[in-house]
């Protein structure tokens, strides 16, 4: 569980987070949902430690992360993966190399070949057994995204922060790289912390979401509830999206509603596997 | 100027805290230094080879008085390589290949966000990055210079004795006329100072970069200006204080 308290930040004198106060909770996927400018990535930053909050205390399972020793921030710094916004993978390293990097550095213990069993499962967990040999340049977009998950995961962390997994993908890959965070989540138990803007991963992913809007936490709650929220910014925010509002009005306009309308687009076989 | 000197100076300290282990530090120092060493040795040669051609041509112009003998040539052939022309012209050629390419390389993995990677996974990025580039850069620089030395030397003989400015004979009697092993020893530690400034100012530029593509272009080019500014400075302050 990671705790955020009363995190302040500004830039030259720019307010950018306002007294942030919120529970990332284990086991679940929490997102950090947002339009552009609110906050989102500086909140993951402080929570990183790639920056520093001026004001307020950021707590991993108990231990304070602001302000504490180097050697403390270290150890927990060590328990952490993250997915960057574009993928982050080292140039000069193969797939394979990218994936075992953490565990070269962070466990000298390991032999070389526990690193490549571990690597070659974490590889196949992400489905991309057969691509160790590539180089970064030399695989899509969501291959990345999939490259930085086994690299996050490899070291068998604890905590799990993406930041816009989606960003530059297609909509079929954007799914399957949230089915993946989701599924990886659960599976290991572990706190999982994905910053989005994308209304397809809250309605996917969403266990937990945290709504920011001016550096401020406006609205928390899950996926069935986003829908039903008062909060004029969120409602704003979720009906901002063209294909929301176009949805909406054919659900509202249909007789079956849009649940219907979706059933007779998908084929039996996608149909079955969304109502299973 | 003062600020940008301080922040130099504690990049220069955040290396030395939190280093990794020393084997991960010996095979990343060994990986730098066939980029930096390695992969130089041909534009090295080209041009040390050329200005020793050179120097000897245009020296061998411009002593036409009869009474001085034509060893002459050799020998100031061999004081202005080993001096100043292997070293500095060396250090100068590899601010411009060694120092883009170390500022380019950091700036890049600093604005696609390699740099925070490896932060978040605990590893001191100063350490790991910049420490075995600097430590590559000055264990390449003095064999570089070396060979620069020998080279440049040799393309003097050729020039000279090709051209029919002076005989074989006259060339090596110049080189061997009162030699002292002194200067060997200064041009080596000028390149190893050099080696300094060239890889601590370019990882400098690089790490903080900010921005785009457009900000590395800028970096790698401040890196370039800035090394080859603070080579003469050190070229000048080492000359007047070990000779």
């Amino acid at each position: 569980m990671i705790e955020i308290h009363n995190v302040q930040k500004s830039f030259n004198g720019n307010p950018i987070l306002r007294g942030i106060d919120c529970v990332f909770e284990t086991g679940k996927c929490n997102l950090l949902l947002g339009g552009s400018g609110t906050g989102k990535s500086v909140l993951l930053q402080c929570i990183v430690g790639l920056m520093k909050p001026d004001i307020g205390s950021i707590t991993f399972d108990g231990t304070v992360f602001t302000n504490n020793k180097v050697d403390i921030k270290q150890e927990i710094r060590r328990k952490i993966g993250m997915l960057f916004q574009g993928s982050a993978l080292f140039d000069s390293m193969t797939v394979f190399e990218n994936t075992e990097f953490p565990l070269k550095m962070l466990t000298p213990e390991m032999t070389r070949e526990e690193r490549r069993d571990r690597v070659e499962f974490c590889l196949k967990r992400v489905g991309l057994e057969n691509a160790g040999n590539k180089m970064p340049s030399e695989i899509s977009g969501g291959m990345k995204k999939r490259v930085g998950i086994a690299r996050a995961i490899a070291p068998n962390c604890t905590y799990l922060f993406c930041d816009e997994p989606n960003s530059g993908l297609d909509p079929a890959t954007s799914i399957k790289i949230d089915e993946l965070i989701h599924e990886i989540t659960h599976e290991y138990g572990i706190t999982t912390v994905v910053i989005t803007h994308d209304m397809n991963s809250v309605v996917e992913i969403g266990d937990h979401i945290i709504f920011l809007h001016k550096g401020q936490k406006l609205w928390d709650g899950n996926k069935d509830e986003i829908l039903n929220t008062t909060v004029p910014e969120l409602k704003e925010f979720i009906f901002s999206s063209s294909l929301v509002r176009a949805a909406k009005k054919v659900d509202e306009e249909s007789e079956g509603g849009l649940a219907a309308i979706v059933d007779e687009t998908l084929s039996d076989e996608q149909a079955n596997e969304r109502a299973g | 100027m003062v600020k940008t000197f301080g922040e130099f100076l504690i990049f220069m300290q955040s290396m030395l805290v939190r280093k990794e282990r020393f084997a991960v530090l010996w095979q990343r120092t060994l990986d730098e230094a066939i980029l930096i060493g390695i992969d130089s040795v041909f534009i090295v040669s080209i041009v040390s080879a050329c200005i020793g051609a050179v120097t000897c041509v245009q020296i061998a112009y411009n002593l036409v008085n009869p009474l001085i003998p034509k060893s002459t040539i050799g020998f100031m052939v061999r004081e202005m390589t080993i001096l100043e022309l292997a070293p500095t012209i060396t250090s100068i050629v590899l601010a411009g290949k060694v120092g883009s390419s170390i500022a380019g390389g950091l700036g890049t993995m600093r604005i696609t966000e390699q740099v925070s990677a490896l932060e978040v996974m605990g590893i001191n990025s100063a350490s790991y990055l910049v420490l075995p580039r600097i430590v590559a850069a000055m264990l390449m620089f003095p064999l570089l210079v070396i060979l620069a030395m020998v080279l440049s030397i040799t393309g003097g003989y050729l020039a000279g004795t090709l051209s029919g400015a002076m005989s074989a004979q006259e060339y090596v009697e110049g080189i061997r006329t009162d030699f002292v092993p002194y200067n060997i020893a200064f041009a080596l530690i000028k390149s190893v100072v050099f080696a300094f400034l060239v890889s601590a100012i370019s990882s400098f530029k690089g790490y903080y970069t900010e921005g785009g593509a457009l900000e590395v272009g800028a970096a790698s080019t401040g890196a370039v200006t800035n090394s080859i500014i603070a080579i003469l400075l050190a070229d000048y302050v080492l000359a007047a204080v070990l000779l």
